[in-house]
C-alpha cells in the first residue's frame, strides 16, 4: 500500500502519519494517552470504535471543537488537539 | 441546490457498492453517498490501497472488495464521498427527501427510492473500565491496521468472541503484531448448541474451514487462548494498566496496556429506526433487525435495506442482498419488469443459498455470554452521559417500562453518540430487570440528526 | 385483578404526577394509571421554562394562578430535592424575550403594556429592557447586533422538565402512591351508589375519586364522566446541542442553556394533528433566529431534535373542574404543566383532596369556553 506521509500537529507536536489515516489514528500514533475528558465526569477518554459510532474521539481539529477525529482524514499541517471537558461557545 | 436521482444508495460497503452497480447497469439514475472518503465501507476499508496485498489471510477479501470497486467505477453510478446523511424523510408524492451535509453546509437530495446499506457495528458490551484509555474494540484496531498497517504492540490482550476476533488476531500476527493472550468469553455450552445447526453449516464449509484455519494460526504463533472466561474488568487510574478476568471461578490479574474487546456485530439500525420502519427482535443474533421482504423492502414506503443492516450475513452475502434489493428497486422504478427481475435474481439467489446456512451455526457458536449482558450496578453503560447500570435499574424500579421513559429519568442515551453505544445494552438491562422479552421493552426512539450537525450547517439549508 | 384505591389519577405525565404527588403528600394514597414507553408524552418533550409572560392574556385569573405557582416553585424544588434526592435544577433567574429590530421591540412593548393593564395587581411585573441592560444582566454573552433589547420577567425561571418528572415519580412513590405503567384506563364507569370503576387491560379498579389528567388521553374518556372539554394538539419542535461550558444565559422563549450545559432551541406552533416528526425547514428557521441572537451558537452542534404535542384548550388556559353529574370525578388539563407543577401539587391537590374546587379555581371551569 502507499506510504505517502503528511505532517500534522498533535497538541502542538509534529507527527508524520500516512496520508490515508484519520486524525484519531494520528493522535494515537503520537502517543496521546487520552484525547478528551468527559464533559460530565472529567474522566479521560480515548478513541474506542474508530468508525464514527462511539463519539469518544471528539477533538479540536484546526480550531473546530467536537469533531469526530476518527472520521476526519489527516491533511498536511492539520492541528489536532485534545478536547477538555465541555467546549466553550467561543 | 438540491440533487435529484432515482435511486439513492447510502453506504459504500459491499451491499451498497453491489446495489449501486447493479441498479446503474440497468439504467437507473443512481447516486451512492458515504461518510467515508473512500469506497469500501468497514470491511473493505481503504481497499484501493490494498490491491497489492496478494498473500495473507485476507487476500481473497481484498480481491473481492477490489472487484466490487471496479464494477462500481464502470457502472455509471455517481459517488459522493464524505457525505453524512442526517435525516431521512418518509416518501411523499413519490419522492424522498434525504438531508445530507459535507461538514460545511446542509443539502437535500431528492430520490424516488432509497436503499440503505449502512452495515453493522460491533455490539457494545459494557464491562468495568471499558471507558479507560487503552481499551478499544477489535474493529477499531483492525481499522488502524487497514488504514496504516499499525499492529498491536506488547501488552495487548484481546477479549470476547466472534469471527472478527480470530480474523484480526491472525491478521495482526501475520503482520508482525504482538498479542499477549486471547480471552474467549463464549460459554462452552455454545458449541453444543451450535452443533444442532452443523448439518446446514456443512453447506457453508468454506466459512468453517477458514475459521478453523485462523484459530490454528493464532495457536501456532504461541498466543495463549484462555477459554470460557466468565468476566473481564479493565483496571487503571487514567489508563489501562491491569486486566482482571475470571475463569473457572478464580480471578486472575495480568498487566495490560491495550485491551481489544469484541462481542460480535449487530446491524446498524439507526437509519431504519429513524424512519420508524418495523423492526423485530432476532433471538439468535440478539439484536433488532428491520423487517424486510425477500427483496429487502422495509415497511417504510420507498425504502429498502440490504447488507448487514438487514441482519448479519457477512460481506459476500451482503453484496448479493444488495443486488437483489437493487433489482426490486429498479422494478418498482419501472426500469425493468418482473420477469427480468426474476431472471437476473435467480443466480444471485443460488449464490446466496450457499452463504446463508452457516449463519445459524455461527450465531450459536459465538453467542454472547448472558452474564456479560447484565453488568453490575457500578458499570457505566452510557459512555456519553456516564450513566451506570444501577441508575438504569433504579429507573425501572420507579416504573419505567422501556428505554424512552428511562432516558428521560437518567439522561442515558442523550449524548452525542445518540444511544448507539448504550441502546442495546440498556434495553437488555431493562428486559432482565422487568423479566420480559426484548420485543416488549423496545428501544430508544431515534431522532434526527442522525449525526450531530452544527447550527450553521442547518441554517445554511436551502429554503 | 380487581382492586380498590382511595383515589385514581389517570395520567402519569407532569400534570397527573404533580397532582398524585400532592395527594400522596396529604396522606391520600392514589393509584396512578399510565400508558407505556411509547405514550405521546408532552412532559418528556418540554422546553423547561417556568414562565409567566403570555399566560392569562384575556384571563387574568390565569396570570395570578401562574404567579402563585412561580412563587411556590423555590420551596417546591427544595422539597423535591430533599425528599427524593432528585435535583430539578430549578432557578428563579428571571427570563427574557429577545427583540430583533425596532418592529419586534415595538410589538413587544405593546404586549407588555397591555398585560400590565389587564390585571388589577399586575402579576407579571414585566418590563422592557434595552440592549445595555441586557448586557448588564448577561455580561458574558455576546449578542448579535440586531438585538435591541428584550422584555424581562423577574418571576420567570427554568427547570429540567425531565428531572421534575423523575422527582415527582420518585416522590409520589415514596409518599405511598402506586404507579402502574402499561395500564391505560380503557373505560371509567360511574357507579349508581357513588364512586367509580375503572377498566384497564389488567383488571378493574374501584375508587371513590378519580382525576382525569391524561393530556390528549382525556378526549376518549371524559364523556363517560360528564365532561366536555376538547383537548387540542399543537406541535412544537425543539433542538438540543451538545454540552457546552455555561455562559450565564437567562432563559428565553427561543433559547436556554440547561444545567447540563446543552442549549435548547425552540419552538414552533403547528397544527398537524398527532404527528411528532420534525422538519428540517422549521429547524433551520429556529436556528437562524438563535444565531441572530447569539452568533457564536453557529458553531454549536445539534445532537437531537424532537417534536412534542402541546395539550391545549380552545383559549389555551387550563381547565380544572369537578363533574357536576358525577361528583368525585375531576378533570385537569393545561399546556404549562411544568410552570404549574408547584401549584398543582399544592392548591389543586388540596382542593381535590377536600373534594371542593374553591373560588380560586372556579374561573378555570370549562363553561367559559362555551360562552365564547
Amino acid at each position: 500500500m502507499t506510504r505517502e506521509t503528511v505532517t500534522v500537529y498533535v497538541d502542538g507536536k509534529p507527527v508524520s502519519v500516512g496520508a490515508g489515516e484519520s486524525a484519531a489514528a494520528a493522535a494515537l500514533h503520537a502517543g496521546l494517552s487520552y484525547t478528551r475528558t468527559s464533559p460530565v465526569t472529567d474522566e479521560k477518554r480515548a478513541p474506542y470504535c474508530m468508525m464514527g459510532v462511539c463519539f469518544e474521539c471528539l477533538m479540536v481539529i484546526d480550531g473546530v471543537p467536537s469533531r469526530q477525529a476518527c472520521m476526519v482524514k489527516v491533511a498536511a499541517g492539520m492541528r489536532i488537539e485534545r478536547q477538555i471537558g465541555a467546549r466553550e461557545l467561543g | 441546490m438540491s440533487t435529484v436521482c432515482d435511486l439513492l444508495v447510502i453506504g459504500a460497503g459491499p451491499a451498497g457498492m453491489a446495489a449501486a452497480s447493479t441498479a446503474a447497469r440497468l439504467g437507473v439514475s443512481t447516486l451512492l453517498v458515504d461518510e467515508q472518503a473512500a469506497l469500501g465501507g468497514q470491511i473493505y476499508r481503504n481497499v484501493e490501497s490494498h490491491s497489492n496485498d496478494a498473500d495473507g489471510v485476507s487476500a481473497a477479501d481484498w480481491q473481492r472488495g477490489a472487484a466490487l470497486v471496479r464494477e462500481f467505477r464502470a457502472s455509471g453510478a455517481r459517488h459522493r464521498a464524505g457525505t453524512q446523511v442526517w435525516q431521512l424523510d418518509p416518501a411523499q408524492e413519490g419522492a424522498c427527501k434525504i438531508y445530507v451535509t459535507d461538514g460545511t453546509q446542509a443539502d437535500v437530495i431528492r430520490a424516488r427510492r432509497v436503499l440503505l446499506a449502512t452495515g453493522a457495528m460491533e455490539r457494545p458490551v459494557p464491562i468495568p473500565g471499558w471507558t479507560l484509555p487503552g481499551v478499544m474494540t477489535v474493529g477499531a484496531a483492525q481499522i488502524l491496521y487497514k488504514t496504516g498497517k499499525h499492529v498491536p504492540q506488547a501488552g495487548t490482550w484481546i477479549a470476547g468472541s466472534g469471527p472478527l476476533l480470530w480474523l484480526f488476531a491472525a491478521q495482526a500476527l501475520e503482520a508482525g503484531g504482538k498479542i499477549e493472550g486471547i480471552l474467549d468469553t463464549a460459554p462452552r455450552s455454545n458449541f453444543a448448541h451450535a452443533l444442532r445447526h452443523s448439518m446446514a453449516a456443512l453447506r457453508g464449509r468454506a466459512y468453517l474451514e477458514r475459521g478453523l484455519a485462523l484459530q490454528a494460526r493464532v495457536r501456532r504463533a504461541g498466543v495463549p487462548v484462555i477459554k470460557d472466561v466468565a468476566a473481564i474488568e479493565a483496571k487503571g487510574e487514567d489508563r489501562l494498566t491491569t486486566l482482571r478476568f475470571r475463569v473457572g471461578g478464580r480471578w486472575r490479574d495480568v498487566l495490560a496496556s491495550t485491551l481489544l474487546l469484541h462481542h460480535g456485530v449487530v446491524p446498524n439500525v439507526h437509519a431504519t429506526r429513524s424512519l420508524r420502519a418495523q423492526h423485530r427482535w432476532d433471538g439468535p443474533q440478539r439484536c433488532f433487525v428491520p423487517v424486510v421482504d425477500a427483496w429487502g423492502m422495509t415497511s417504510a414506503e420507498a425504502y429498502a435495506v440490504a447488507g448487514d443492516g438487514a441482519g448479519i450475513v457477512g460481506a459476500e452475502a451482503s453484496a448479493l442482498r444488495g443486488r437483489l434489493a437493487a433489482l426490486e428497486s429498479a422494478r418498482r422504478l419501472g426500469v425493468i419488469d418482473e420477469q427480468r427481475r426474476d431472471t437476473e435474481a435467480a443466480p444471485i439467489r443460488g449464490d446466496l443459498a450457499r452463504h446463508m446456512p452457516v449463519r445459524a451455526f455461527l450465531d450459536q457458536l459465538f453467542a454472547p455470554r448472558a452474564s456479560l449482558l447484565a453488568p453490575a450496578d457500578e458499570v457505566l453503560v452510557c459512555r456519553c452521559e456516564s450513566i451506570t447500570a444501577g441508575r438504569i435499574r433504579d429507573a425501572v424500579r420507579l416504573g419505567c417500562a422501556g428505554p424512552n421513559q428511562m432516558k428521560a429519568f437518567t439522561r442515558c442515551g442523550m449524548g452525542p453518540c445518540q444511544a448507539r453505544m448504550c441502546g442495546l445494552a440498556a434495553a437488555e438491562i431493562i428486559a432482565h430487570e422487568r423479566g420480559v422479552g426484548m420485543e416488549e421493552v423496545g428501544v430508544f426512539n431515534v431522532r434526527p440528526p442522525l449525526k450531530p450537525l452544527s447550527l450553521q450547517e442547518l441554517a445554511a439549508l436551502p429554503e | 385483578m380487581n382492586e380498590t384505591a382511595e383515589a385514581v389519577v389517570i395520567g402519569g405525565g407532569v400534570v397527573g404526577s404533580a397532582i398524585a404527588y400532592g395527594l400522596a403528600r396529604r396522606g391520600v394514597k392514589p393509584l396512578v394509571l399510565d400508558e407505556g414507553d411509547d405514550a405521546i408524552r408532552s412532559s418528556r418533550v418540554n422546553f423547561g421554562l417556568v414562565w409567566l409572560l403570555g399566560k392569562g392574556d384575556g384571563m387574568p385569573a390565569y396570570g395570578f394562578w401562574t404567579r402563585r405557582s412561580a412563587d411556590l416553585w423555590p420551596e417546591f424544588a427544595r422539597e423535591l430535592k430533599d425528599f427524593t434526592g432528585v435535583e430539578t435544577h430549578y432557578v428563579k433567574s428571571g427570563g427574557v424575550s429577545y427583540c430583533l429590530g425596532e418592529a419586534e421591540y415595538g410589538t413587544r412593548t405593546e404586549i407588555i403594556t397591555r398585560m400590565r393593564e389587564q390585571a388589577e395587581n399586575d402579576p407579571y411585573e414585566a418590563r422592557m429592557i434595552d440592549r445595555g441592560e441586557l448586557i448588564d444582566l448577561m455580561p458574558r454573552v455576546k449578542f448579535g447586533p440586531e438585538v435591541l433589547g428584550a422584555s424581562y420577567g423577574p418571576h420567570d425561571g427554568h427547570v429540567s422538565p425531565l428531572n421534575l418528572l423523575h422527582a415527582l415519580h420518585a416522590g409520589m412513590k415514596r409518599h405511598g402512591a402506586a404507579y402502574r405503567p402499561l395500564t391505560p384506563a380503557l373505560e371509567v364507569r360511574p357507579l349508581a351508589a357513588g364512586g367509580f370503576e375503572i377498566r384497564t387491560p389488567k383488571g378493574i379498579i374501584a375508587t371513590p375519586k378519580v382525576v382525569l389528567a391524561a393530556g390528549h388521553g382525556i378526549n376518549p374518556l371524559e364523556r363517560q364522566l360528564g365532561f366536555d372539554v376538547e383537548v387540542l394538539a399543537e406541535r412544537g419542535q425543539i433542538l438540543v446541542t451538545e454540552r457546552m461550558a455555561p455562559i450565564g444565559l437567562l432563559p428565553a422563549n427561543g433559547v436556554r442553556q440547561t444545567a447540563e450545559g446543552t442549549f435548547l432551541i425552540g419552538t414552533t406552533n403547528e397544527e398537524v394533528g398527532y404527528d411528532t416528526s420534525t422538519t428540517p425547514r422549521a429547524g433551520a428557521a429556529m436556528v437562524r433566529r438563535a444565531i441572530r441572537v447569539i452568533p457564536a451558537l453557529a458553531h454549536a452542534r445539534i445532537v437531537r431534535t424532537w417534536a412534542g404535542l402541546r395539550t391545549l384548550t380552545k383559549d389555551e388556559c387550563p381547565v380544572y373542574e369537578e363533574s357536576s353529574q358525577y361528583p368525585g370525578a375531576f378533570l385537569a388539563t393545561c399546556h404549562s404543566g411544568v410552570t404549574l407543577a408547584a401549584i398543582h401539587a399544592s392548591d389543586l391537590a388540596d382542593a381535590i383532596c377536600e373534594g371542593r374546587l374553591g373560588a380560586n379555581i372556579e374561573p378555570f371551569h370549562s363553561r367559559r369556553l362555551k360562552d365564547q
